[in-house]
């Protein structure tokens, strides 16, 4: 009876351990296959846009060629009118603000601060054409720039400070003839260049992303894949899925890693489970900027210096500028690890006109929410760029700097170096008051990291946030992580519990061995 | 005079050695999950431990049907009888080489001391180790889903209790290692719970002596 049930014993732990090892087994691997043999397939456009007539017409001016689109795409243009990209500005609702208008238009920045006066030379970025620094005529469809987002050439490029004009050197009807669903090139040539140059803003959107290896994005690696923006950003009607939060606010429309690969995509469960506060950009981005550095830090304070009255510049070992007498000193990062915060999908913004009342810390411009509580938290990695920026301390609002203008004497700081007209300038444009007095002010601004996905052999360990000193997540104090966290006063008492213990024992046994010896000899004398 | 007597039965000795080298393996995986050190790598140490740890649950339910139909359970019911005297022998008896106040026999094979620790341990010790363990095994994050009133907002707690578990468990092992070598030989205690076969005192002739004085 005693055999069997230890037999007994023996066998069912063996079979528990077997169960535990062996259930873990189902995975997305099929899942996988699946999706990579979807995404594989090339896209074939349903139609050749090169039989189409009208599109074969001497094109003068650009906005012919979007008459010419509208003549087919007849109801487009209501569909662009409605959209961020045209308007700059969308209806969000913030936390403890309600309803606003937020956009390009009214929010600021840390970077060249805010469009507002240097509509010109922003424009480039519009996709819309002759917009001036007195306004843009955001109703007459004639005005969309098709081109910018449709060109499949890879040849259309707007003109600088043109108000969005193309360059005048382009073939506008072979662009025309040649137009198709948007490449990672149409996309690129504003979203990696944010904030005047390559890889400034982002951090994880850079010319590298043109073409890039496996080893920089895993989905839009040429050597794999090769998705194209929009295989993510699913667009229907012109509304394109997925934002920023430099400038969204609401948790909607968004693009999600899961709505491919499932919230359990892993073969081991105890992954699975991490899904529910970590979002999977934290462990599967472990680094950006992996091929062009990308700016962390940007002080105003330090422009306008001059050589000889003429602007001048600096530059780091990368190439990278440190100083531009227009813009300031910057620091620039390669392959940077982010920093990490709780986020829920919505976040509040600093809108032209707020007040600073505490002027002691740094104002973050776009405060992401969430905490470890929140049940639509998840743990994020994001690119924190920091800046000193101008700053009114009488009204106590951040400054909007007139920069660009074509000449001089028109209070642009970039041709004129002088803060205070350039903030008197700027402050009249935006319809804000200002005191006459500029000083600096430290800010932040979140970015959060998506893209450069790296192969699943680089994503993050275990012992990358559980560990006791100086782990990835070692800023997010709010919650208990093993490995990382512990009571103090437990351990220490343990520890003194354990080695009196110990002590005890050792002197137990010393006597026990010192008295033995003793009787011995008082028996072996007796 | 002495008898060889069988004294531990053969599942209670695997019981015993089953939940040593179970015990001593948590607590080694589990200060690597605390961060005490490294050694598996933590994914290692985890994954172990949560094996480990549902191996020991299974040797528990069998203990506790074992106890339960055997009736050994009454082993562990504590006495405070005798706890002076055998107090008295640790501390100074032992060293005069004096006869254990207790004497060791089949229907009592524990003395008042073991019995109180032996007890604590069970009552409390090894159920605050287990059943924060599977708190912790069961705790996802805050406000999951599935078994509502299992939501507990934070892990800390579970995490800490768990903690002062093991290192009540790692306190009591060292003693109970110290104490196996103050048999009648330095390796009788063991060598019984290897064999089950221990020499104890005829116990007819205790109960002799017992009534002589």
């Amino acid at each position: 009876m005693k055999k069997i049930i230890g037999t007994l014993g023996v066998i069912i732990l063996i079979i528990v351990v077997a169960y535990g090892n062996l259930t873990t087994r189902y995975y997305e691997e099929p899942l996988l296959d699946k999706l990579k043999e979807k995404y594989s397939e090339k896209y074939v456009p349903p139609v050749d846009h090169s039989k189409y007539k009208i599109l074969k017409k001497k094109f003068k001016k650009p906005q012919e060629v979007t008459e010419a689109c509208l003549s087919c795409h007849n109801k487009t243009d209501k569909e662009i009118m409605k959209s961020n990209h045209w308007n700059w500005e969308r209806e969000e609702y913030i936390e403890g603000r309600g309803i606003v208008s937020i956009g390009k238009k009214n929010a600021m920045n840390n970077f060249c601060i805010g469009t507002q006066g240097n509509e010109k030379s922003c424009a480039k970025c519009h996709i819309g054409y002759g917009m001036t620094d007195k306004g843009f005529s955001f109703t007459d469809p004639k005005n969309i720039d098709c081109l910018i987002c449709h060109d499949n050439t890879e040849t259309y490029a707007k003109a600088p400070n043109q108000g969005g004009k193309p360059d005048p050197h382009l073939d506008l009807n072979k662009i025309a003839m040649n137009v198709g669903r948007p490449k990672r090139t149409n996309c690129g040539v504003c979203h990696f260049y944010g904030g005047g140059g390559n890889n400034v803003k982002h951090g994880d959107l850079e010319s590298a992303m043109f073409y890039p290896t496996k080893d920089i994005d895993v989905h839009m690696g040429t050597d794999g894949t090769d998705m194209q923006c929009v295989d993510c950003h699913v667009t229907k009607h012109h509304n394109i899925a997925g934002k920023m939060y430099s400038l969204s606010s609401m948790n909607h429309n968004r693009v999600y890693c899961e709505d491919c690969h499932t919230s359990t995509p892993h073969e081991k469960s105890i992954l699975n489970e991490h899904t529910l506060k970590v979002a999977c950009q934290t462990c599967h981005i472990p680094v950006y900027a992996k091929v062009h550095a990308t700016k962390m830090y940007w002080d105003w304070s330090t422009a306008g210096r001059l050589k000889n009255g003429k602007p001048f510049f600096e530059e780091d070992s990368m190439g990278n500028h440190t100083y531009l007498s227009i813009k300031g000193s910057f620091i620039w990062k390669k392959n940077v690890i982010p920093e990490y915060k709780w986020f829920n999908g919505t976040a509040s913004h600093y809108l032209e006109g707020d007040v600073i009342e505490d002027t002691t810390k740094p104002v973050v411009l776009n405060e992401l929410h969430g905490e470890y509580r929140d049940p639509d938290a998840k743990i994020i990695p994001v690119k924190v760029h920091r800046a000193y920026q101008p700053f009114d301390p009488v009204n106590k609002i951040l400054i909007q700097p007139k920069l660009y203008s074509d000449k001089k004497g028109e209070g642009a700081f970039w041709k004129d170096f002088n803060w205070e007209a350039a903030a008197a300038a700027g402050m009249k444009d935006a319809g804000l008051p200002f005191s006459g007095k500029v000083s600096f002010i430290h800010t932040e601004m979140n970015w959060p990291l998506n893209h450069m996905v790296s192969k699943k052999e680089e994503s993050l360990k275990c012992n990358d946030c559980h560990t006791r000193y100086n782990g990835r997540l070692a800023k997010l104090t709010d919650f208990y992580m093993p490995g990382r966290d512990r009571s103090e006063l437990v351990d220490t008492l343990g520890e003194i519990l354990i080695y009196l213990i110990l002590f005890a024992v050792f002197v137990h046994g010393f006597l026990r061995i010192l008295f033995a010896t003793k009787f011995n000899k008082k028996r072996s004398a007796a | 005079m002495t008898r060889r007597v069988y004294v531990y039965k053969a599942f209670e000795r695997f019981w015993h050695w089953m939940q040593a080298i179970l015990i001593i393996f948590l607590a080694f995986t589990g200060f690597e999950i605390h961060g005490t050190y490294t050694f598996f790598g933590f994914e290692e140490a985890v994954a172990y431990h949560n094996i480990a740890a549902y191996m020991l649950l299974v040797l528990i339910v069998f203990a506790i049907f074992w106890h339960l139909t055997t009736g050994e359970y009454r082993q562990y019911l504590p006495t405070f009888k005798n706890v002076k005297a055998q107090l008295d022998y640790y501390l100074f008896g032992i060293f005069r080489n004096a006869p254990h106040p207790t004497k060791k026999t089949v229907l009592s094979k524990l003395n008042p001391m073991q019995k109180i620790t032996y007890f604590a341990l069970k009552v409390i010790m090894i159920p605050l180790s287990v059943i924060s363990g599977i708190l912790y095994m069961l705790y996802r994050y805050p406000q999951s889903s599935e078994i509502e009133y299992l939501n507990i907002d934070s892990l800390e707690v579970i995490a800490i209790l768990h903690t002062i578990g093991a290192i009540l468990l790692v306190a009591f092992l060292i003693v109970h290692l110290y104490l196996i070598t103050t048999g009648e030989t330095i390796t009788s205690n063991l060598r019984a719970m290897l064999t089950g076969y221990e020499e104890l005192e005829d116990e007819e002739e205790n109960e002799n002596k017992e009534e002589k004085q």
